[in-house]
């Protein structure tokens, strides 16, 4: 049997929960504790009556499980902060999906491997996992002088902590495609739509090249990077392919939730927990390699 | 008597009709004239809002910043405001604005996500700012939860909350009982910002007058997205003769109405695009984008209308436009 890494979840909240079904189907991850701070939470109840070790007790007894290699964070922005410096101390690797953002901002179809070694990554923000990938495989063929992502999704799957803090995700978004996807300025806009049933998550991404490049090789490249999603994100699709007009690439991808325990229509939470079990295997990977 | 307060968002709907593209020079003129119009406020920003400026929505000729420093000089009366719709701008354009001489801020949602501007609003009110706030598309959710959300809004510290209609779809008795139902329901002030797409603009000014709004908004020459706002000089005769007060001087307005005549847009004249738009219910910004796709895939612009209607799309959708017309252009 292939070995498996030990991680843990922090933040048992539907993220949280999603993720743990994700982890549980992994080849490569073992789901050995689930972290919370309320003992009666539905999030920790569900985990324990699945078999996985519990503790209300917030990351201490973490901490002191050597075992854990690997800690997702689903809590928020503050609570990482705290958590970050103490995973760090006993020899754990973060993966972030809170806005906090103290590590690298990582997408796993474009950036996965020069951050393989770290010990606290990010997932920059849903938004940012769908699109980004798109405006790294058009400035693979030309460079983009700017890209642009419109990220629209349900009002439903909308919590309190996007809702409240709208302007997090905007910033953190145009930061990683400018960082992660290579434009050399990036914007991101993201819109809610209250319409039933939910739609799906669905995201355009327009990128303005430096100069007009090769048509045939922008379809190609974006073609080539969908089915790389695809691997570890089996909702992502291609919805309008590249749309080239002189310098304006526009290019439309949707994302259908695998509905592990959110609903199918929540793509955009489907597409941070698919991404944060994609870095985890990688990383798993590595580690076993060494 | 009765007495209304007029918001002109000529220089901030009316970029739409202009694509954006308004000069400085012609900002200054614009709002000198509507200073001396006495109207309350002008509302400078991008037609989608401060940090509009984009490929989805078209690029500004100028940034935010470099109107609202030009226009913020040269009013004397009238208060100077912006619009932000949180999603599209933040909470730095908002502190930028306060620096620019801004004194009303007006953030956007649309009508059931009022939550996402607590932050904006609540910012408003530190930076000292007087806070108006849209619900937009009003149309679009029961009578219930439209109040639910604005009692959000007047929970963050709203001064007062719009009823708009952002698709010209309402009808004057559904203004009216809109209008009505926000009195009843608030402690803070209501107003109404409509749309002519279905010639309804000035109909539902009266409505909303008579139900007790205490802010409308118009725009000189009815400028702005779809068929445009109620016209700022047929708003100051009308409410004249219907008896309220609103600060405006006819003569004054209809000076400022003349400097937009050789600035309206030729599309204008295009009846079918906006009487769609009401018709179907679809946010009124998405008309020069309708038609625009319209040319580039080769479908009909009111095909693309009627199913942006069908899929219930809300304001800032502009991509979807692009979506729709690329699925009929394969269709066909």
């Amino acid at each position: 049997m292939e070995k498996k890494l030990k991680v843990a979840i922090v933040g048992p909240g539907n993220i949280g929960s999603d993720l743990m079904y994700k982890v549980l189907r992994s080849e490569k991850l073992e789901m050995a504790m689930m972290v919370g701070i309320i003992a009666e939470s539905e999030g920790l109840q569900r985990a324990a009556g699945m078999g996985i070790p519990t503790t209300a007790e917030g990351i201490g007894p973490l901490l002191e499980n050597s075992e854990v290699k690997l800690v997702f964070d689903a809590t928020g922005a503050k609570p990482h902060t705290a958590h970050a410096p103490l995973l760090r101390e006993a020899g754990k690797i973060a993966v972030d999906l809170t806005p906090a953002a103290l590590g690298p901002y990582v997408v796993p179809a474009v950036n996965m491997d020069i951050n393989l070694d770290k010990d606290n990554v990010n997932l920059v923000t849903c938004g940012g996992q769908a699109t980004i990938p798109i405006v790294a495989a058009v400035s693979r063929v030309q460079g983009v002088a700017y890209g642009e992502i419109i990220a629209t999704i349900s009002s439903k799957s909308a919590g309190p902590g996007t809702r409240q803090n709208i302007d997090e995700f905007t910033e953190t978004t145009a930061k990683g495609v400018e960082m992660v996807g290579g434009a050399k300025k990036g914007k991101a806009i993201i819109i809610l739509n209250p319409a039933e049933p939910p739609i799906m998550m669905r995201d355009t991404i327009y990128c303005m090249l430096e100069e007009e490049g090769d048509p045939d090789a922008i379809v190609a490249s974006v073609e080539k990077m969908v089915s790389v999603v695809q691997t570890y994100v089996p909702g992502y699709k291609l919805k309008v392919p590249p749309i080239i007009d002189g310098k304006l690439v526009t290019v439309m991808v949707e994302v259908e939730g695998a509905g592990d325990f959110l609903p199918t229509y929540a793509g955009n939470l489907d597409i941070m927990t698919s991404a944060a079990v994609g870095v985890a295997e990688r990383i798993a990977e590595y580690i076993f390699h060494q | 008597m009765k007495a209304v307060k007029i918001i002109d968002s000529t220089l901030r709907d009316g970029m739409h009709s202009v694509s954006h593209q308004f000069t400085i020079e012609q900002m200054e003129k614009i709002a000198t004239a509507l200073d001396e119009a006495g109207v309350y406020a002008v509302e400078v920003s991008h037609g989608d809002g401060l940090g509009g400026s984009s490929i989805q929505y078209g690029f500004s000729l100028h940034s935010d910043e470099e109107y609202l420093n030009a226009v913020s000089k040269v009013l004397r009366r009238a208060k100077l405001a912006i619009l932000l719709l949180p999603g599209i701008g933040t909470q730095k354009d908002l502190a930028i604005a306060k620096a620019a001489g801004v004194s009303v801020a007006r953030v956007a949602t649309h009508v059931t996500e009022a939550d996402i501007a607590q932050q904006h609003i609540e910012l408003s009110k530190d930076l000292g700012m007087e806070s108006i706030n849209f619900l937009m598309m009003a149309h679009m959710a029961p009578l219930d939860v439209m109040l639910q959300n604005a009692r959000l809004m007047e929970s963050y510290g709203a001064d007062a909350v719009y009823v708009v209609d952002s698709a010209g779809f309402m009808l004057p008795d559904e203004v009216a009982d809109r209008i009505k139902a926000m009195k009843e329901s608030l402690g803070c002030k209501v107003g109404f910002h409509g749309h002519n797409n279905l010639g309804l603009a000035i109909a539902n000014v009266l409505a909303a007058v008579d139900n007790g709004a205490d802010f409308i908004d118009s725009s000189l020459c009815s400028m702005g997205a779809g068929g445009g706002n109620a016209s700022t000089e047929v708003v100051a005769a009308v409410l004249d003769r219907y008896g309220v007060t609103s600060g405006l001087n006819l003569f004054k307005s209809i000076d400022a109405a003349e400097l937009i005549i050789p600035l309206k847009p030729k599309t204008d004249e295009d009846v079918s695009s906006k009487l769609l738009l009401g018709y179907a219910g679809v946010y009124s910004s998405f008309m020069l984008h309708a038609e625009r796709a319209s040319k580039r895939f080769n479908v009909d612009a009111r095909d693309i209308l009627v199913e942006l209607g069908r899929r219930k799309v809300v304001g800032g959708q502009e991509d979807m436009i692009i979506d729709v017309a690329y699925a009929m252009s394969r269709n066909h």
